[in-house]
């Protein structure tokens, strides 16, 4: 689904990202942990397409296109979802009116005809028992004076309305307490499909003890210092970040399995 | 951050969607003008003397006044002996009886617009009083309205018609001295909407007016009068778009609303002259004085506003508050892009007791459009109890445009209470690329925030009117993204 070969970026003049490889599979999920500042945003935002990042080599297919190339929002029509690690708040704007707005902008170009209200509302109300959140939440303007768990709910809840086919997950797990840490995990949970892939990218092993990641990915200083299996998050969590970026040398090209 | 600002200046900077010009014969007068272009207008329209008296006596002030320049605008000084000052479609001269014997390019001109008078008037049950150039063309649902006893027509109508409302009403709210350009359509006002309605009548529909602005170099000077009598209400709807031209042209127009004891008016209004290409050459001057006096107590005058033409707009939608009890209204959402410049807000003189009033004003700059609120709220020494809230906000888009309030607020009684809230903000490139994964294209995304941003203004407008205004804040946004 996608492969990203020796990805290098840059934010201003500053390289962030230096020669990142990995290979995505339908159906995985891929936790990326790392440090502050290793990158793991950035990976985020040029795979989402945000402008902020310059991509200064290398290449990355999705669904075997030239992902780059792609305008944000044809990213986001053609299945590419980014949980925001800091959901923005859009005052005056609902977030029904935005939701509906964004699955019949994605439906459209998918050829399918727009949902109308009711149809909507149903599909949205179902995904929002899902979420455990109350409906006026809908009403409410996008994220304006939502408590920081509201936020990353909504970002869920987005995920689950439009039904990506790669969705990345950046810490989303960041600012949530046990309870809604449970809430966000199970809604991303029951959105596991064998047609979907996901990354969650994460600080803490926390968020992978209720989503079970597939592979494990290290990044340090802009590359993937390290790739394993679950037990991977759990020996960085015993032993700190340090312990791989002192090895230095372990850059590992990841071939998951398939 | 770069391709975001460009992404924005692509949305902001599409061109007018409404110029073309209707070709229909003008009967004009030649450039300039005197005490005699006063007389041939006021012979030209069949005045009855004192009408006549009272331009000249206006024109007579005007001479002696000169252009305000307080305002934040910057224009090069207006040739006033250039100007057109009377220009009528010549097939109006027999004038037609129904739509049939309206010139057929009037029509079209509508329905380039997107309003087919009849199937629209007849659809949305609005009664369409058509100012095309300066004389009335064609007006609609008249005998359904006059069944109520009331009044809805053109000026010269009402002059003709019924001149002692005329007499009664005309300058008793916009003075002829109250300000040069005031003054300057007092003189030489050629058409406008006159409506009355009688004492405990509710208009049964929206009353509504499409003005445009033809004939070139043509100044169009508008008159409009509305009265509310006794536990009257009405809602009247403005609406207006003009087509591409070179030169800039004047418009000077003056609207009054007299509110008598409980009666209550709501003036909506959509402005979309034309603003002048991107680097601002050409476009409408729109120097407006619009006032509504709550003469009686418990009366209420509404504004509503969406202004995004004209190259620069002076306009100050005010309430005097004289009857006890009586609620001034203000909702704004003004848009200048490209070389745009706006300095437009509000008075809202309380002398009444107990009397409110409630501003809301939306500034939205883009391009290199320079926009300025300028509101005043006077507590006069005899309005005890009254009330203002004022919420001014501005949104910026790019960084080459500017915003300005300047509140002014003279409170002389001590039980007033007066409130002032201000914010600027900006579209946040974060904001953009939110929509935008969500798979919404960056001009719907701006459109979508910006129609946040004025939800508050919007949800004032009467339904219809609310979709088109989105929509034309969508389209006067378009390239100013992407």
């Amino acid at each position: 689904m996608l492969i990203i070969k020796d990805l290098h970026a840059s934010v201003g003049d500053k390289p962030i990202l230096n020669g990142i490889n990995l290979e995505i599979k339908a159906g995985e999920i891929h936790a990326i942990m790392g440090p502050n500042g290793s990158g793991k945003s950035t990976l985020s935002n040029v795979l989402a397409g945000r402008e902020n990042a310059t991509v200064t080599s290398g290449s990355v297919l999705y669904q075997g296109k030239d992902l780059l190339a792609l305008a944000i929002e044809e990213r986001a029509r053609q299945g590419i979802f980014l949980a925001f690690q800091y959901p923005v708040e859009i005052p005056g704007v609902g977030n029904v009116y935005l939701l509906k707005a964004a699955l019949n902008a994605q439906r459209k170009h998918r050829g399918l005809p727009e949902l109308d209200a009711l149809d909507f509302l149903a599909l949205v109300k179902d995904k929002m028992k899902l979420m455990e959140m109350n409906e006026s939440m809908l009403y409410r303007s996008v994220n304006e004076g939502f408590s920081g768990g509201e936020k990353k709910r909504n970002e869920i809840l987005q995920m689950a309305v439009l039904e990506p086919k790669l969705a990345i997950l950046d810490e989303t797990d960041s600012g949530l307490d046990i309870d809604a840490l449970k809430i966000v995990a199970n809604g991303v949970n029951s959105l596991r499909a064998e047609d979907r892939a996901m990354i969650l990218v994460t600080h803490y092993q926390r968020l992978l003890d209720y989503i079970k990641p597939d592979f494990v990915h290290v990044l340090v200083g802009g590359k993937i210092v390290r790739s394993g299996g679950p037990e991977l998050a759990h020996e960085l969590e015993k032993q700190g970040y340090a312990w791989i970026s002192d090895e230095g040398t372990g850059v590992a090209e990841v071939q998951p399995k398939s | 951050m770069n391709n975001t600002t460009s992404t924005l200046e692509g949305i902001i900077s599409q061109e007018y969607q409404h110029g073309f010009e209707t070709l229909v014969e003008a009967d004009a007068l030649p450039r300039g003008l005197s005490e005699d272009t006063v007389r041939v207008i006021s012979a030209k329209k069949n005045e009855p003397e004192f009408l006549l008296e009272w331009r000249l006596s206006a024109y007579r002030r005007w001479l002696e006044m000169t252009p305000p320049e307080w305002a934040s605008v910057h224009y090069p000084p207006i040739d006033y002996q250039d100007i057109i000052y009377y220009s009528a479609p010549k097939s109006q001269k027999d004038g037609p009886k129904s739509l049939d014997e309206v010139d057929p390019e009037l029509l079209k001109t509508y329905e380039k617009l997107g309003i087919p008078l009849h199937e629209r008037a007849i659809l949305a049950g609005v009664a369409v009083d058509a100012v095309f150039d300066s004389v009335s063309v064609a007006t609609t649902f008249k005998d359904k309205l006059a069944e109520k006893g009331i009044i809805f027509c053109s000026f010269s109508e009402a002059v003709q018609h019924h001149p002692e409302l005329v007499r009664q009403y005309l300058g008793s709210v916009v003075p002829v001295q109250d300000n040069f350009y005031a003054a300057l359509n007092s003189a030489v006002f050629s058409d406008g909407s006159f409506v009355y309605i009688p004492p405990g009548v509710r208009c049964p529909m929206e009353l509504s007016t499409y003005f445009r602005i033809n004939a070139k170099n043509t100044g169009q000077f508008e008159r409009t009068l509305i009265i509310a009598d006794r536990d009257a209400y009405v809602s009247y709807l403005e609406g207006c778009t003009a087509p591409m031209r070179d030169e800039n042209q004047l418009h000077a127009a003056v609207v009054e609303l007299v509110a008598l004891e409980n009666a209550q008016i709501k003036y909506s209004t959509v402005q979309n002259w034309y603003p002048g290409d991107k680097e601002g050459r050409g476009g409408i001057y729109n120097f407006v004085t619009k006032r509504g006096d709550c003469r009686g107590a418990h009366s209420k005058i509404s504004w509503t506003q969406v202004e995004t033409g004209s190259a620069i707009t002076w306009k100050y939608p005010s309430v005097i508050l004289r009857g006890d009890h009586s609620v001034g209204e203000f909702y704004s959402v003004a848009l200048t892009n490209h070389r745009q410049q706006a300095d437009t807000g509000t008075k809202m003189i309380h002398m009444g007791k107990n009397t409110r009033s409630t501003v809301v004003s939306k500034g939205i700059s883009a391009g290199y459009g320079h926009q300025a609120y300028r509101g005043l709220v006077r507590i006069a020494r005899a309005a005890s109890g009254a009330r203002n809230y004022t919420q001014c906000d501005s949104l910026l888009l790019g960084d080459k445009c500017a915003a300005h309030t300047f509140p002014y607020i003279e409170v002389k009684n001590a039980s007033a209470k007066v409130e002032h809230e201000a914010s600027t903000s900006r579209i946040g490139e974060d904001q953009l690329f939110f929509c935008r994964q969500r798979g919404l294209s960056a001009e719907d995304a701006v459109s979508m925030i910006v129609n946040g941003f004025c939800k508050e203004v919007f949800k004032e407008l009467p339904m219809e009117f609310a979709v088109e205004a989105q929509k034309l804040l969508g389209v006067s946004l378009e390239g100013s993204v992407g």
